[in-house]
């Protein structure tokens, strides 16, 4: 394997993460038309990692974002080449029959393998249906080692340090390329796009496939029976001061 | 090849028990009966982390048999720890310092080959760190789309799951052979240490190569209750100001209740408090008794960490706060005064 990297950024439009969402009164999922969607926040993380490893002077030769989903997925690559992408593939996937998370793994496999490359990141979770599983699938799929919620990476030739966020603290690993890399929030503060880099993103190369051109099966294994509003809570008031405070937790029972 | 071997065990077992008409209704208390459930317990050195223990009464909802995992380098001594969970009825047990550290590229392929060796229906993990890189790995080698974060167990393959930040709740039934699920830890009490009397018996090990090494870890020392599982949380948000404000006002006040210590995403991102310390919907899922937060706004992010603890208490000085919404007890106020306040009091009681 060359050490030249050729980077993969996966990207997924979802509802802004500043919407609250409403549920639709059929039940039968999250209301999505009319509502302000963006680049899914720990995807902008991806992309700027990508973008940094290239000004760090590392070897990047492509980086290339991918997105499956309806026509307006277009305007999350757009802002993604925008932040420094080179290049994107829009994957077009109805929007009323979205891909499950091992659904995207597989396309994602059959796009790495085809565009040879050997370092993808991706974002932890999305956070419309918080899976948290595509990084992994895929690096399974692959058979690549995997580094999840990434608050540090560092490169050296062939072999990659990643610093990664667990429970109650950090562990940091040791792995070589080609592998899989999921971005926690810690791992940058993503760049605005500015505005000639949106102008210039315009020109940049933007690939329109199918699932078909890359013989993945779209067919889902899961079945929505419903979605419903969580219960509401109800705020139990306000108390005038400290000792107010005291003897209404006293009386909750909650100290 | 396996799993089709399973399938057909499966129709002969079913086959056996009755004519095929009365196959489709008695399929549910056929399937009961055939139901079986890997838990895989987690363990931190040589030590059974009950944190992961909700996988066990995750599938003892679920009916059927429940067998644990555990992988390691003192193995067989947690195996014996394990062995009294209740609820148990067999601990698979791989001594192989190999899986000490949780790496997902040898659990991966160790799990699959004792998946498909045992037949299991379900194969439930808690949803940690560790679960969380671990089972859809695991899931994509078997082809299977996993469920993230169970709340609930509706059926033998219908689960509850909450999606967009806890503000929609979503019920999905599943269509794959074997079901993998992680489980919310706040929604399944461990199963109990003590009771059980389950057999050991040495699973398979692929002994497959990691390519990944282990370097080193950084875990935040504390003598205070685990974060996940505290019985009460003292969490602190951008309104401290500062990290010497949130360490002189932020400890004691956990002190005086016993509590954990939590933070809000501004207050990790500012540098306030350690990252592991973060409550929301990219952080640490909490449901205490008693979840006490000054200085948190109460954004939808952080809400989704914590809106199930049994009592929320804030103290804010915007009276317009939506944190007020969801709080039991809301105190409009600055924190500088009424955080000391509240612990010289708490302290003197």
């Amino acid at each position: 394997m060359s050490s030249k990297l050729r980077i993969l950024v996966p990207v997924k439009r979802v509802i802004d993460y500043a919407v609250k969402p409403r549920v639709k009164s059929d039940r039968t999922g999250v209301q999505t038309s009319g509502v302000k969607h963006s680049l899914n926040p720990f995807d902008e993380l991806s992309i700027e990692e990508a973008v940094r490893l290239r000004e760090r002077k590392q070897p990047v030769e492509d980086i290339l974002t991918v997105s499956a989903g309806p026509a307006k997925c277009v305007d999350t690559l757009r802002t993604a080449m925008a932040m420094g992408a080179d290049r994107s593939i829009h994957v077009d996937v109805p929007e009323d029959k979205p891909l499950e998370p091992l659904g995207v793994a597989k396309l994602l496999k059959a796009i790495a393998e085809k565009e040879q490359s050997n370092l993808i990141i991706l974002g932890k979770q999305a956070i419309d249906d918080d899976s948290g599983q595509t990084g992994q699938m895929l690096a399974g799929l692959l058979n690549w080692p995997q580094a999840t919620q990434a608050s540090k990476v560092d490169i050296s030739g062939n072999e990659i340090t990643v610093t990664r966020e667990v429970d109650g603290g950090v562990e940091t690993l040791v792995t070589k390329l080609p592998m899989i890399i999921t971005t926690d929030l810690r791992l940058n503060e993503p760049r605005y796009a500015s505005l000639p880099n949106i102008m210039k993103a315009k020109k940049k190369k933007l690939d329109k496939k199918s699932l078909a051109d890359y013989g993945v099966d779209d067919k889902p294994r899961l079945k929505t029976i419903r979605v419903e509003e969580p219960p509401v809570r109800q705020g139990g008031g306000k108390v005038e001061d400290v000792d107010g405070m005291i003897s209404k937790l006293k009386e909750l029972g909650a100290i | 090849m396996l799993s089709i071997a399973k399938h057909c065990a499966l129709r002969a077992v079913r086959a056996r028990s009755g004519s095929p008409s009365l196959i489709a209704q008695s399929r549910s208390s056929s399937l009961t009966r055939l139901l079986s459930t890997l838990a895989i317990l987690e363990q931190r050195d040589g030590k059974l982390n009950t944190g992961s223990l909700g996988a066990v009464t995750a599938g003892q909802k679920l009916g059927g048999s429940v067998h644990g995992f555990v992988a390691g380098k003192a193995a067989r001594s947690i195996a014996e720890e394990a062995a009294k969970i209740k609820g148990l009825e067999k601990v698979l047990v791989v001594e192989n310092e190999s899986y000490e550290r949780g790496l997902p590229e040898n659990w991966a392929p160790l799990l699959v080959e004792n998946i498909k060796k045992g037949g299991y229906t379900h194969v439930i993990a808690a949803h940690s760190a560790f679960g969380k890189s671990l089972l859809p790995r695991v899931a994509a080698l078997l082809d299977v789309q996993q469920i993230s974060d169970v709340m609930a167990v509706e059926g033998e393959d219908t689960f509850v799951r909450p999606i967009y930040a806890g503000n929609a709740i979503l019920t999905v039934q599943s269509s794959d052979p074997t079901k993998l699920l992680t489980v919310r830890q706040t929604s399944f009490t461990p199963a109990e240490t003590e009771g059980g009397s389950a057999s050991i018996e040495d699973a398979v090990d692929p002994k497959a190569e990691s390519p990944t090494e282990w370097v080193s870890e950084n875990l935040a020392k504390s003598d205070r209750p685990e974060l996940a599982s505290a019985e009460r949380v003292v969490s602190g948000g951008r309104g401290l100001k500062s990290k010497e404000e949130f360490d002189r006002l932020i400890p004691p006040l956990a002190d005086a209740l016993g509590a954990a210590i939590g933070a809000s995403r501004a207050a990790v991102d500012s540098g306030f408090a350690d990252n592991s310390l973060q409550v929301g919907q990219t952080g640490k899922n909490v449901a205490p008794q008693l979840y006490l937060c000054a200085g948190i706004s109460g954004a939808i992010q952080h809400l989704a960490g914590m809106k199930d603890s049994k009592v929320i208490a804030c103290i804010n000085k915007d009276p317009d706060a939506p944190i007020f919404q969801v709080a039991d007890v809301g105190l409009v106020g600055d924190l500088f005064e009424k955080v000391p306040e509240l612990t010289e009091k708490l302290k003197s009681q």
